[in-house]
């Protein structure tokens, strides 16, 4: 599904990503730990596709396409979706909204009719129940004055309701309490099908305990210095970064 | 702009105040036309016009817009029309049109009639009223006004009458105004505990240089509350001018909307005088304006009575190498003590060669005062774009999205549902191809 291959990005001539190369295939998750300042965050806005980051080399093809020649929201309309660390706010502008706007533009890129605001509800009524969110949060504003908590939840609220084939989340679980995380990491399990994959990013081996990992990788220096099963990400837990980047 | 603009107005001025009128329609034209001969146009060495330039107005000689003859249709005027239960009047070019018009549709308790017939029918109202609250020596363009005065409704809202229904004032300029002025002057007498809502709406059905140039006088009275809205979307080759003041008594409350979208010159002048003790003023404002529009915002909330508040939030998003101004005046008197004031102008600029001149101010005299005021002048959040480019909404939409949403916040402050609704609408429509991100 994804083949990331030496791909190096740098941010204002900065260099933050030196090499990266990794391998997703449909079915998988695949976790993406590291140091602060590793890139890890970098990784997940890059495959999004944020433009204040200059891809200086490598290739990142994705259902046989070059993923860097693609827009940001081409490449959501054909499933990639990031959960960002800080959700962003937008007053004005209603959950309702702008997750139907989404779901329209997604549809019309398949060849889809769009749904009305009515279909809209029906569909969003389920989704809302695997976040434990109330109905009323669609009325307000996007992430406007919502807990740290509630802003995440809306991020896999979002995510539930586009049904992507690669979802990247980015440190979904900082900052949130164990009862969030929980909510979190259980929308995320729901959401697994053999089609499609998820590459979790994040400091802690906690999510884990959650969302288990087919694949974990350490990411250190803008390089992924060790790859290995879920274990990988106890050994860190226990022992810290240090040794592998020793090692490395 | 040389002298010689001045005197070919200064002429018409006189001309015009010369023609046979009621005593205080009479009256008032003198004085505008004198006032004129002495004042001329505002220059830009003035404070209160430094940023505007008005020698295009004035060196267009424009002429009063003569009758044509040429009929308005119910069609012409049907997308500028709000709801049909409103109670509406049609001005064309200058003329009102019975035909089209609704005062039928008045509630009971609300009068609107033209200045003429004030003359006869209110004739107290008009001597106690016309002229007072913009005098015609108040700058080269109140005086203008007051010397070509006679298009124009007096609206009378009798005590405790409350009315949830706007009355619409629509004023259409179509091909024949081309080089053209008119000067409509409203006068609205709100009385004891009543509450009503105007819309003022300036539209046009052809793209003609051609001047509007409006005074609205109003006068809330204790516990009197109104709502009045000025829809600008005039031709891209117009000039508008308009001047709103306010008188307020105790606990009233002025709530004033200024929506500008249109002309390639306009000015809005906004004054309220918070006159009684317990009174308040929202005073809000969205401008929108691209290609080579300028438009210019002045704003004065003058707290003379102790214990008022006013509230005034100016938005703008300008595209192109349009050109904004915001001046907005909050003056506190030694006796306006625990005056509650706030006041704020945040610009969206969409190109680089946008402009925007802000300069709120507050003056204040009291010493036991809340008052709070700024500006901001930004560009399109890019984390916010990419946030919604992210999840599948492409570049244009989302960036219309990001627009409405800026603009969103001073529409909610509209109290007035109706209204509130319909300001929404236009802004949607000035973004053209969004659907209402209320909706859900």
């Amino acid at each position: 599904m994804l083949q990331i291959n030496d791909l190096h990005a740098s941010v204002d001539g900065t260099p933050i990503l030196k090499g990266i190369t990794l391998t997703v295939n449909a079915g998988e998750v695949h976790a993406v730990m590291g140091p602060n300042g590793s890139g890890k965050s970098t990784l997940a806005q890059v495959l999004a596709g944020h433009p204040a980051y200059e891809i200086t080399g490598g290739s990142v093809i994705y259902k046989g396409r070059d993923l860097l020649e693609m827009a940001p929201e081409a490449r959501a309309q054909q499933g990639v979706f990031l959960a960002f660390q800080y959700p962003v706010e937008i007053p004005g502008v209603t959950n309702a909204y702008f997750l139907r706007a989404a779901y329209n533009e997604i549809r019309k890129a398949k060849g889809l009719p769009e749904v009305d605001p009515m279909e809209f509800l029906d569909l969003v009524e389920d989704k809302l129940k695997l976040v434990e969110m109330d109905a009323s949060m669609m009325s307000r504003s996007v992430n406007a004055g919502f807990s740290g908590g509630e802003k995440k939840r809306n991020e896999i609220l979002q995510m539930a309701v586009l049904e992507p084939t690669l979802s990247i989340l980015d440190e979904t679980d900082s900052g949130l309490d164990i009862d969030a995380l929980r909510i979190v990491a259980g929308g995320v399990n729901a959401l697994k099908r053999p089609d499609n994959a998820a590459i979790v990013v994040t400091h802690y081996q906690r999510l884990l305990n959650y969302i288990v990992p087919d694949y974990v990788h350490v990411l250190a220096g803008g390089r992924i210095i060790k790859s290995g099963d879920k274990s990988l990400a106890l050994e860190l837990e226990a022992r810290g970064y240090d040794w592998v980047l020793e090692a490395a | 702009m040389s002298a010689s603009d001045h005197t070919a107005y200064a002429s018409l001025a006189t001309a015009a105040a010369g023609a046979a009128a009621p005593a205080p329609l009479a009256a008032l034209r003198h004085a505008g036309a004198e006032a004129f001969a002495r004042l001329g146009f505002p220059s830009t060495r003035s404070e209160d016009w430094h940023y505007t330039s008005v020698a295009r107005i004035a060196e267009a000689a424009l002429h009063p817009v003569a009758s044509t003859g040429a009929r308005l249709t119910a069609a012409d005027i049907a997308p500028y029309t709000f709801d049909s239960a409103w109670p509406t009047i049609v001005f064309h070019n200058g003329e009102i049109v019975p035909g089209l018009s609704s005062l039928d549709l008045l509630p009971e308790g609300v009068r609107v009639m033209t200045l003429e017939q004030a003359a006869t029918q209110a004739p107290e109202l008009l001597t106690r009223y016309l002229g007072t609250a913009v005098t015609a020596d108040r700058d080269g363009f109140s005086a203008l006004n007051a010397a070509f005065a006679g298009t124009g409704t007096l609206m009378h809202v009798a005590a405790e009458m409350v009315s949830e229904t706007p009355v619409h004032l629509l004023h259409v300029l179509d091909g024949a105004a081309a080089g053209g002025m008119v000067h409509p002057r409203h006068v609205m007498v709100v009385d004891r505990h009543a509450k009503a809502a105007v819309v003022e709406s300036y539209v046009a059905l052809a793209d003609v240089e051609a001047l509007t140039n409006t005074v609205t006088e109003v006068f809330v009275d204790d516990g009197a509350t109104l709502t009045h809205t000025r829809i600008q979307r005039e031709a891209r080759s117009a000039y508008h001018v308009s001047t709103t003041e306010a008188r307020q008594g105790r606990d009233s409350h002025f709530l004033q909307f200024t929506f500008q979208t249109g002309a390639a010159l306009s000015r809005s002048n906004v004054y309220t005088v918070l006159g009684g003790p317990g009174c308040g003023t929202t005073l809000n404002g969205l401008y929108m304006l691209d290609g080579a529009q300028h438009g210019d915002h002045q704003t004065r909330v003058e707290h003379v009575a102790p214990d008022c508040f006013s509230r005034e939030q100016y938005k703008g998003l300008l595209d192109d190498q349009s050109h904004g101004v915001f001046n907005g005046k909050v003056y506190v008197h030694p006796e306006a003590q625990k005056t509650d004031g706030k006041q704020t102008n945040h610009t969206l600029l969409l190109s680089d060669r946008a402009q925007i001149d802000t300069k709120p101010q507050l003056e204040i005299f009291a010493d036991d005062v809340k008052c709070t005021h700024g500006a901001t002048v930004g560009r399109i959040d890019a984390t916010a774009l990419f946030y919604l480019k992210s999840r599948g909404v492409g570049a244009v939409l989302a960036k219309q999205l990001l627009m409405y949403a800026f603009a969103a916040d001073v529409l909610e402050t509209m109290e007035n549902e109706p209204i509130k609704r319909e300001l929404e609408r236009l802004t949607l429509e000035r973004f053209t191809g969004v659907v209402h991100p209320h909706a859900s």
